[in-house]
């Protein structure tokens, strides 16, 4: 799978907890992650592969069974990776890039629904502002979404406890409410 | 990672990134010395060694970080020549800076075991200035270059290239690159051969081994080339080179190594097919004889390689040798510019083996936004990016740019750099436009990059008369690659003071403030600096948001 976003959205926590949470499950796993420039509200991606043998960090092109955006025009930035098959997985947020015009979420989805059925516009940064008057968990959110639906193969008990193995304590019972509230 | 979990003493996996998996192998082999300037994609080794020398786990351990790559590879000399097991780490550039020290290293030898670890950024993600390989560094050092896969050979080939330099005496530089230093997997912990006893070297004087004086010092060449055969054999035996042999009778094979072999086997997996695969993890010296052995007998082989084909030259000159009617393939299917990815090799490995291999292209019906980093919100240079704008027509002035968080300067709305070459290279470029130009010039440059090499170049503004406006940009931190300390930093007790520096270089028109809080007078000083005949300098201080934090 791969997450795309900007920096400072909590990418590499997410990745993080889900290559935390399927090597307790046993399986074989490989990320890849960028650093340096990224940070300075930049496009980032991640790529995260579990499964019995895993060999390559990164995705062969067309070979993604989910892309999660956590931002909506960088959920496109996943399209090279996707197939017919792949999940589109978006946050219903979109951050403008100064001096562009932004896209806005009918001309994304409607892009993404061309290459697969499989679209997922989730409105998860305004849930959890209403609901955790924060945003920073939307990433959170979305993954704990993707599992509670089956969608990342992995217990949501492996999650549950790679989030406490990952997440540092003060910003830890925020995160498990953000799981709880995806369960509704 | 936690520092305790990258300190557990039990054996077991754990999830780590290829740099983490570095500075494990180091801490597993008992490391002493570590020196390092920060440069992504090898910064979390400085980061990592920084965090743990603030405590008593840093026990036993020396750590800094320098002000240039250069004295890292000096400081880690001095460390190695007085016995110490010794760990240096930089980014490729900064091995180009380091290389007037390096190649006299390799011809002295160590005396406590020394890895130096390069990191290459093929695709340039995290790099401007050029896509550079560090490869043929080894022809010109004469230096062993290993090149892990994945962070468990990562923190093996670390422990390994301590045993090589151990046994041989020579400094061994281990190769990754971003896909392997920012690559995460589990990985097998073993046993720390750590001490908490207190450092204690000691330089045994020998002219021999210490000074590259003519004559000497073309026999310490002849003994090196005696060393490197050596190795050459120990690479022969080494598990590191390996050959996977295929279950048929395959007369195709491929060669690869780093990154290149993962997508290798994965491709082979992809298609299912067996074919016999060296794995090389010597990129010298390479075990000839070995690859001499595995050409015997087949029709085509595939050198799998990530950017310029020196490998795959070196396959050819070999095939010559052991199978001349062997067919080398290489870049003619595989591109040389950019990072190495999957469907490359799916592409190359179908076509060799006759299997179908459709590349999925989708249309995108809209065009994605680049979204180019920025500045941070609250970023001190902004309020120097508005000065200038304010004291200047920007159309009328060059802007020089340099490495470091301001280069996005060069990005819109900014849009101010005119030039961007090497740490350093602001004011030297800039000094050399003066004299060929009458134009006016604003040369930046960071704090960090100041003290990197930026100071022999304001000299020579000063020796030989130009008059380029200098602004040093003083956030009091090396920001762009995770906030890592330099000589006035917050926090410093050096006591030193740029403008101290400035002036003892000769220059008389330089001033230090915050343009920030004096908004006003940066303007007025820019314009009244312009206009001078000789050199000036403006020292813009504002610490990183990130460090007012602190």
């Amino acid at each position: 799978m791969m997450v795309t976003g900007t920096g400072g959205q909590g990418l590499i926590t997410i990745l993080q907890v889900i290559s935390e949470a399927a090597m307790a499950e046993g399986y074989d796993v490989k990320t890849s992650e960028l650093h340096g420039l990224s940070q300075r509200g930049g496009s980032v991606e991640v790529y995260i592969r579990f499964g019995k043998k895993v060999y390559s960090p990164l995705i062969p092109q067309g070979k993604a069974d989910l892309i999660m955006g956590l931002e909506a025009q960088e959920a496109l930035k996943g399209v090279y990776f996707a197939n017919p098959k792949t999940v589109f997985l978006v946050n219903r947020n979109i951050i403008p890039i100064p001096l562009k015009k932004p896209l806005t979420e009918d001309e994304i989805s409607n892009s993404l629904k061309k290459i697969s059925k499989n679209v997922f516009m989730v409105p998860a940064k305004e849930i959890c502002k209403e609901k955790l008057g924060t945003e920073v968990v939307a990433g959170t959110y979305l993954l704990s979404w993707a599992v509670i639906k089956k969608i990342i193969p992995l217990e949501t008990s492996s999650i549950l406890k790679a989030l406490k193995k990952v997440i540092p304590p003060k910003h830890l019972e925020l995160n498990i409410k953000t799981f709880e509230l995806a369960k509704e | 990672m936690l520092m305790q979990e990258l300190l557990d003493k039990n054996p077991g996996k754990k999830i780590l990134l290829g740099n983490e998996a570095i500075c494990r192998g180091a801490l597993e082999s008992g490391v002493q010395f570590v020196s390092t300037y920060p440069g992504t994609p090898a910064s979390e080794i400085g980061d990592i060694f920084f965090d743990l020398t603030k405590d008593k786990n840093g026990k036993g351990l020396y750590f800094e970080f320098s002000t240039n790559e250069k004295v890292a590879m000096e400081a880690g000399m001095g460390a190695s020549f007085s016995g110490l097991k010794t760990l240096i780490a930089m980014k490729n550039f900064g091995l180009n800076v380091c290389i007037d020290s390096l190649l006299p290293f390799v011809y002295a030898g160590t005396k406590g075991p020394t890895v130096i670890i390069v990191a290459d950024d093929p695709s340039c993600h995290s790099s401007a200035q050029s896509e550079e390989n560090t490869r043929p560094i080894a022809y010109l050092a004469h230096i062993p270059i290993l090149e892990p896969s994945d962070p468990q050979e990562c923190k093996d080939f670390v422990k390994l290239g301590f045993k090589i330099s151990e046994q041989f005496k020579i400094p061994i530089v281990i190769r990754t690159t971003t896909r392997v230093a920012h690559q995460k997997m589990p990985v097998n912990l073993d046993k720390m051969e750590r001490s908490d006893q207190k450092i204690a070297g000691r330089f045994v004087k020998n002219p021999r081994q210490f000074i590259t004086l003519p004559p000497r010092v073309l026999e310490m060449k002849k003994e090196l080339l005696e060393k490197i055969e050596k190795i050459k054999s120990f690479s022969e035996k080494s598990h590191l080179n390996k050959i996977e042999k295929s279950s048929g009778s395959s007369r195709m094979g491929i060669i690869t190594s780093g990154i290149s072999y993962l997508y290798s086997k994965e491709a082979l997996a992809e298609f299912n097919i067996s074919s016999p695969v060296l794995k090389l993890g010597f990129f010298y010296p390479l075990p000839e004889l070995k690859i001499k052995k595995f050409l015997k007998g087949l029709k085509k082989v595939l050198v799998v390689e990530e950017l310029e084909p020196f490998l795959e030259h070196e396959v050819e000159r070999l095939a010559k040798e052991s199978n001349c009617k062997l067919e080398v393939i290489g870049k003619m299917m595989i591109p040389e510019i950019g990072e190495m990815r999957p469907e490359f090799v799916f592409s190359a490995v179908a076509k060799l083996f006759g299997k179908k291999y459709h590349q999925p292209k989708n249309n995108l019906q809209i065009s994605v936004p680049k979204r180019l980093p920025q500045l941070c919100p609250g970023c001190p240079y902004w309020s120097v990016i508005s000065a200038v704008k304010k004291a200047v027509n920007p159309d009328e002035v060059i802007f020089g740019g340099e490495i470091g968080c301001y280069m996005l300067f060069g990005n819109p709305p900014v849009s101010m750099q005119d030039y961007l070459f090497c740490m350093g290279s602001s004011m030297g470029i800039g000094h050399g436009i003066k004299k060929a130009t009458g134009q006016k010039l604003i040369a930046f440059i960071g704090d960090s990059s100041f003290f990197h090499s930026g100071i022999p170049a304001l000299i020579n503004t000063v020796f030989n008369k130009s008059n380029p406006l200098i602004i040093i940009l003083n956030n009091e931190t090396t920001a762009m690659t995770g906030h890592q300390p330099h000589p006035v930093s917050a926090g410093s007790e050096t006591g030193i003071k740029i403008e101290n520096i400035v002036r003892a270089c000769g220059v008389k028109n330089a001033k230090t403030l915050d343009p920030a809080v004096n908004q006003e007078e940066m303007v007025e000083t820019i314009k009244d600096f312009l206009s001078k005949d000789d050199v000036s300098v403006i020292i813009a201080n504002h610490p990183c948001k990130f460090v007012e934090k602190k």
